[in-house]
């Protein structure tokens, strides 16, 4: 039996620890947060207030013209009930020049122009507020790579990349964020009636499942399979995670040097900190 | 006898000696207030951990001469130090290192013999193999050393406990890794497991002390512990935090557990040997 449960009391002071750390010792003490309304960001939300304190979290509500009023909505709820600070900046002025201009724009296009556009406004924001970016991808759509490189994936650092989305369904409710947001359908909101799970075509529930054996347990495809998994499935999800590999990396540069940036200057983040 | 044993699990700066080497000072002005006779930091406690291409660049030598041993030298006239740094050798190999420091001079240096290349380590493309696991005396009788993944091999304790150790003295900069439903990180509890096994199956005292901080998204969990020679724990740090543990280890244990318990006068290292090279020969 797969057990994905959590000690979240110690979840919870590693990744506060976490965040208080990485912060302070660039000389920062505060943080911004795009709070979509869904599950991920309330989360990150809510550590960076148990690391930094409300008073040094910014939250950003950052809607576009299609957006879901529950959207706005949930993060009002959480903005309410954490006392963050908070602001919210419509994004369709913004991005819909440039949706404009293809008639034919794909929704995943569509959804890509948001999530980069949200980015750009986060960052912006961060200079602003001077506080970090905090991530809000968690460690089931890393692996997937469902999310969008240098769109929300973008942060200067990522407490629940770590956390398979039950997980942090589970710590989020250890933490008290708000049940509407845990109890509805996972949706990036990219477009109107999207939800993560109809999309993937798969339960976080069985995918996490999987995922735990195949990454964390470091199982075979086979001893999965053995393991009561869908052969098609199995095979499905390890595809996603190797043709994703590339939004998991800093792009490689191409070696000519012999000290190469990537390769062979290596440093930690913290260097000197 | 007793002794005062201290462990300093700290935080450090990654690549910054000088800052370490000050959070050194001020422990060391705890301890000695807290009237400990022996002081041990954690694994690179002098340089931080994932250095990688920063190792040159901290390494130093454990002399009177060298402008960070120089201050802990002096400072060891007091009290006695073992901290983690990274040695260059004559011919710049660099080695993850723990120095115990008596009286003003270096009583010994152990290079650290098990480098972990795996998983999340990749200590061996960064540092040269250590080659000698040696007990030494002190002045409150022989002990030892180890780094880190050192006791996660039997074979280094073993030798030690056969080289005379009746303290053993461990450090190390574990990342917490494992989290589950447990109350307890799986790498806390594995250190804590063995920390006690050797403990008991070597009728020794056994001290531990961990780092704590972040380097980048590694954690290290501290936790500092001390066993005595009935493998019973009598001091034990705070997980995640900075902190002194101090443990006062009645060395008059070891006589008593091993006159109820004499594993160390009944090992049959003879046959081990004899039964070592029969199987390290086999073709």
């Amino acid at each position: 039996m797969v057990d994905l449960t959590i000690n979240t009391d110690v979840a919870r002071e590693i990744l506060t620890g976490f965040i208080r750390s990485e912060v302070r010792r660039v000389g920062y003490s505060r943080a911004v947060v795009n709070l979509s309304g869904g599950l991920d960001s309330a989360l990150s939300c809510v550590l960076a207030v148990e690391a930094l304190g409300a008073e040094n979290v910014l939250a950003l509500r950052l809607p576009y013209r299609t957006s879901s009023p529950d959207s706005l909505e949930h993060a009002q709820l959480l903005i309410d009930q954490f006392q963050v600070q908070s602001e919210t900046i419509d994004i369709t002025p913004m991005a819909e020049p440039l949706i404009q201009r293809d008639p034919n724009i794909s929704n995943v296009r569509r959804g890509n122009i948001l999530a980069r556009m949200r980015m750009i406004v986060l960052y912006d924001k961060t200079e602003v507020f001077k506080g970090l970016a905090i991530g809000t991808s968690n460690k089931t759509e890393i692996l997937l790579g469902y999310s969008t490189l240098w769109g929300d994936m973008a942060s200067a650092i990522n407490p629940i990349g770590d956390l398979y989305k039950t997980q942090v369904r589970q710590l989020s409710r250890a933490l008290g964020v708000p049940s509407p947001i845990i109890e509805k359908p996972p949706s990036a909101d990219l477009w109107q009636g999207q939800t993560d799970e109809s999309e993937l075509g798969f339960t976080y529930e069985q995918v996490d499942k999987l995922l735990y054996l195949l990454v964390d347990q470091r199982y075979s495809p086979q001893e999965c399979i053995e393991e009561g998994f869908d052969t098609a499935f199995v095979n499905a999800v390890i595809a996603r995670v190797r043709r994703n590999q590339f939004k998991r990396m800093m792009p490689p540069i191409a070696k000519l040097s012999n000290r190469t940036v990537g390769y062979d200057f290596l440093y930690l983040r913290d260097w000197g900190t | 006898m007793k002794l005062n044993l201290a462990l300093a699990q700290i935080a450090t700066k990654l690549g910054d000696v000088e800052a370490n080497l000050e959070k050194h000072i001020h422990y060391i002005e705890q301890a000695k207030a807290q009237k400990a006779d022996l002081l041990v930091f954690p694994e690179l406690s002098l340089t931080g951990y994932v250095l990688q291409d920063l190792v040159a660049s901290v390494a130093h030598k454990p002399t009177e001469d060298d402008p960070v041993f120089k201050h802990l030298l002096k400072a060891s006239q007091n009290l006695d130090l073992v901290v983690g740094f990274v040695d260059e050798d004559s011919r710049h190999r660099f080695y993850i290192a723990s120095a115990y420091l008596s009286g003003g001079k270096v009583l010994h240096v152990h290079h650290k013999v098990y480098l972990p290349t795996y998983g999340l380590f990749d200590e061996g493309r960064f540092f040269a193999w250590g080659d000698s696991v040696r007990s030494f005396d002190t002045r409150f009788g022989r002990a030892g050393m180890l780094i880190c993944e050192d006791f996660w091999h039997a074979s280094p304790p073993y030798l030690l406990w056969l080289d005379g150790a009746d303290i053993m003295l461990f450090s190390s900069a574990s990342p917490g890794r494992g989290l589950n439903d447990r109350e307890k990180l799986e790498s806390a509890r594995w250190v804590e497991r063995v920390s006690k096994a050797y403990a008991s199956m070597f009728t020794s005292f056994v001290a531990h002390c961990n780092r704590v901080g972040f380097e980048d998204g590694l954690l290290f969990w501290g936790g500092a512990t001390v066993n005595d020679p009935n493998g019973e724990l009598i001091a034990q740090g705070p997980y995640f935090d900075e902190a002194l543990t101090l443990a006062e280890l009645d060395l008059n244990q070891l006589r008593r557990t091993r006159a109820r318990l004499p594993l160390l006068r009944d090992e049959r290292t003879a046959l081990v040997q004899k039964e070592l090279n029969r199987i390290l020969s086999r073709g």
